[in-house]
């Protein structure tokens, strides 16, 4: 395994400043810096878990991606509508999902988001407009094309946010939402968080021509590239994407480029790629590249920002270790209104 | 009470459907001019092309667009043309609209209703003619309708559109041309409850979709030899009207389940195996079940019929059975 640095470096990468930017945005990215602080300390505490047997199932980490989730999904509105992935732990938090409720869905127990019948991958919050993380690839393509649709039928000016991941452009229902999207000149913003792999294979391996972005082009969506691990410029990227999706109601796609640090799921070693492509890609983390670029901002609130994270999902993780797991019968819930599950067990 | 085809019937539903509710929308390849079967037609006249919504050939999107409007709210109605393209969109159904609910804790509902017609139906051959109605009610989460007439088109139709489960409705492409008497006004017929459209004293035959008219047109020739069949349509088979298939089987003694689709592994074999396992005392006869080979349909006429169940077919079946403990 490798070790992970825990500490911000003292001198980061050069190159973001935050120099220039009024005061309002200043507040803006803290807020998304302490979100990423957030997304790095739950999962970190989420693979403890695992190695814990706290945490039952597969989960996905994004360790690496921090800067997308905040970048993207605190830039939305509380109201607008949000459908992740299979590793969502970030985007759901960054939507608002409370993490006490979150760990306790890892762990299975009672007052987890989906009350233990869901886990990682299929976490979702419905208060934050958070409809779903989802285990099948690309699924919800077409799932966010629906909710955009029921938004322009209903004249609301919500939008509807997209990520997945490079993989998913492979399946079917990338193009048939796209398209749907486009053709009917549905709200959706669509991230494609492109982090190299499709599980444990290179997704350029698998993959004909240049991308997310360019296959979004060629049916005439507007699609721009961005550095997934910058957190100022998907910050950027976002906010004025956002504001043209909502302003004319159209699909837009962003295509971010960031790196998985960890392996697929929390319990793969990821031995094939090399120990030396995986320690480059650590001083790209975008934790410290952040750090840097918000070097002006008080020392002590980066340093806050990282221990109230911390703190915080610690003590998350010790409540839901603290939560019983749901009754049986509770296996029987929100089936369907028509036919008792019950009565046809044999 | 009006006189109307199975098709004229289920556009009334629709109709008087979208009316009533402004969430309702329908969405499928072709509606605007009226769908493959001209069930739409004129209905985006009324409505306008928003809530008729024509769709590309993308079955992966006509029915997850569905899921994620009603997951915000809207009661889509989503035509797939034909049951064997809804495949294309298996996971959208199975694993999403099925699932949605359970798998978010409640947090979700996906009232949708996916039109998939099934059946025989000229020449269709492989692809265009299966009854695959046990897939769906294999999978939990999911209601599954199969109307045999024009009130119950009408009636079921309606119900699964005001029904808050994901609903797979599957009409029969043989019958749409067929009329009956169809009630005015808000005709709901419930989901699992069964219709007995013959009494009778000897033998229950149970069925449903365009294969229960055939069985009915078979009880009538049997009743001229002396066998007295009760024939019930299950309308649901999800849920399905267990009670009703009990009390019939305790009082007649045998069964004989009919349908269109293959034998193995049909809901036949479900309501076989209830009635064995529920009233093994009481038959007087083992339990049969009469379904088609399992073999792909063809499309030439001498060998699309090896795999269709006529009424001849039945009644044969039923009289192999009546003779059968008799000897």
């Amino acid at each position: 395994m490798l070790v992970m640095p825990r500490e911000p470096p003292s001198n980061g990468d050069k190159g973001m400043s935050i120099s220039g930017i009024p005061a309002e945005d200043r507040a803006r990215l803290a807020a998304h810096y302490r979100m990423m602080w957030r997304i790095r300390a739950f999962e970190e505490l989420a693979l403890d878990g695992l190695k814990e047997k706290l945490v039952l199932g597969a989960i996905h980490p994004s360790i690496g991606q921090e800067a997308v989730a905040a970048g993207v999904c605190c830039n939305l509105a509380k109201d607008d509508v949000l459908l992740s992935t299979h590793r969502g732990h970030g985007h759901t938090l960054a939507k608002g999902a409370d993490p006490v409720a979150m760990m306790r869905e890892l762990f299975g127990r009672e007052g987890g988001n989906c009350g233990g019948r869901g886990g990682s991958m299929h976490i979702a919050d419905f208060e934050v407009g958070m409809l779903g993380a989802n285990g099948v690839v690309g699924a919800n393509m077409v799932i966010a094309a629906g909710a955009a649709h029921a938004i322009k039928l209903r004249r609301e000016r919500r939008v509807v946010c997209c990520i997945f991941g490079d993989g998913a452009i492979n399946r079917g229902p990338f193009l048939e939402g796209l398209n749907w999207a486009a053709v009917f000149g549905l709200p959706i913003l669509f991230v494609c968080e492109d982090n190299g792999f499709a599980s444990t294979t290179r997704t350029q391996n698998v993959t004909a021509g240049p991308g997310a972005s360019a296959r979004a082009r060629s049916i005439g969506l507007d699609a721009v590239e961005v550095d997934g691990n910058d957190l100022i410029a998907v910050d950027r990227t976002v906010r004025s994407v956002v504001d043209q999706i909502r302003a004319e109601s159209r699909p837009m796609l962003v295509h971010a480029k960031t790196y998985r640090l960890m392996g697929h799921t929390g319990s793969d070693p990821a031995a094939y790629r090399s120990q030396n492509e995986v320690e480059r890609q650590w001083l790209r983390d975008p934790m410290a590249a952040a750090a840097s670029a918000l070097q002006d901002l008080p020392q002590e609130e980066l340093e806050d920002a990282r221990a109230a994270a911390y703190a915080e999902m610690r003590r998350a993780y010790a409540t839901a270790r603290d939560t019983p797991f749901p009754p049986p019968d509770q296996a029987f819930l929100d089936v369907q209104d028509e036919g008792s599950p019950v009565q046809e067990a044999y | 009470m009006a006189v109307m085809t199975y098709k004229e019937a289920s556009r009334t539903a629709v109709a008087e459907e979208m009316r009533r509710d402004p969430m309702v929308w329908a969405l499928g390849e072709d509606l605007g001019r009226g769908g493959l079967y001209h069930q739409y037609l004129g209905l985006v006249d009324e409505f306008g092309p928003e809530r008729i919504a024509d769709a590309p050939i993308s079955e992966s999107a006509i029915l997850g667009v569905g899921v994620g409007a009603a997951m915000m709210g809207m009661r889509p109605i989503v035509e797939m043309r034909i049951s064997d393209f809804a495949l294309c969109a298996i996971d959208e159904l199975v694993n999403q609209a099925a699932k949605a609910r359970y798998m978010f804790g409640g947090q979700a509902r996906v009232p949708i209703v996916v039109r998939e017609p099934v059946g025989i139906w000229r020449s269709g051959a492989a692809q265009h003619s299966q009854s695959l109605e046990a897939w769906y009610a294999h999978v939990p989460g999911l209601v599954v309708i199969c109307p045999s007439n024009a009130a119950d088109n009408k009636g079921l139709l309606k119900t699964a559109i005001r029904c808050d489960d994901p609903v797979v409705y599957m009409e029969h492409k043989n019958i749409w041309e067929v009329e009956g008497p169809v009630p005015d006004g808000d005709h709901l017929v419930p989901l699992g409850v069964a219709n007995v459209l013959r009494e009778g004293k000897d033998l229950t035959i149970v069925s449903w979709s365009d294969a229960v008219n055939r069985c009915v047109v078979a009880a009538k020739t049997v009743a001229a030899q002396g066998i007295d069949v009760e024939v019930i349509d299950l309308r649901t088979l999800w849920p399905w009207d267990k009670a009703r298939v009990l009390s019939s089987v305790k009082k007649t003694g045998r069964l004989l389940v009919v349908h269109e689709a293959v034998a193995v592994g049909g809901f036949g074999g479900e309501i076989a195996a209830t009635v064995a396992e529920k009233l093994h005392g009481d038959l007087r006869s083992p339990v049969r079940r009469l379904g088609a080979p399992r073999a792909p349909v063809a499309y030439a006429p001498t060998l699309e019929s090896m795999v269709a169940i006529t009424a001849s077919m039945v009644a044969d079946t039923v009289r192999g059975i009546v003779r059968g403990d008799a000897s």
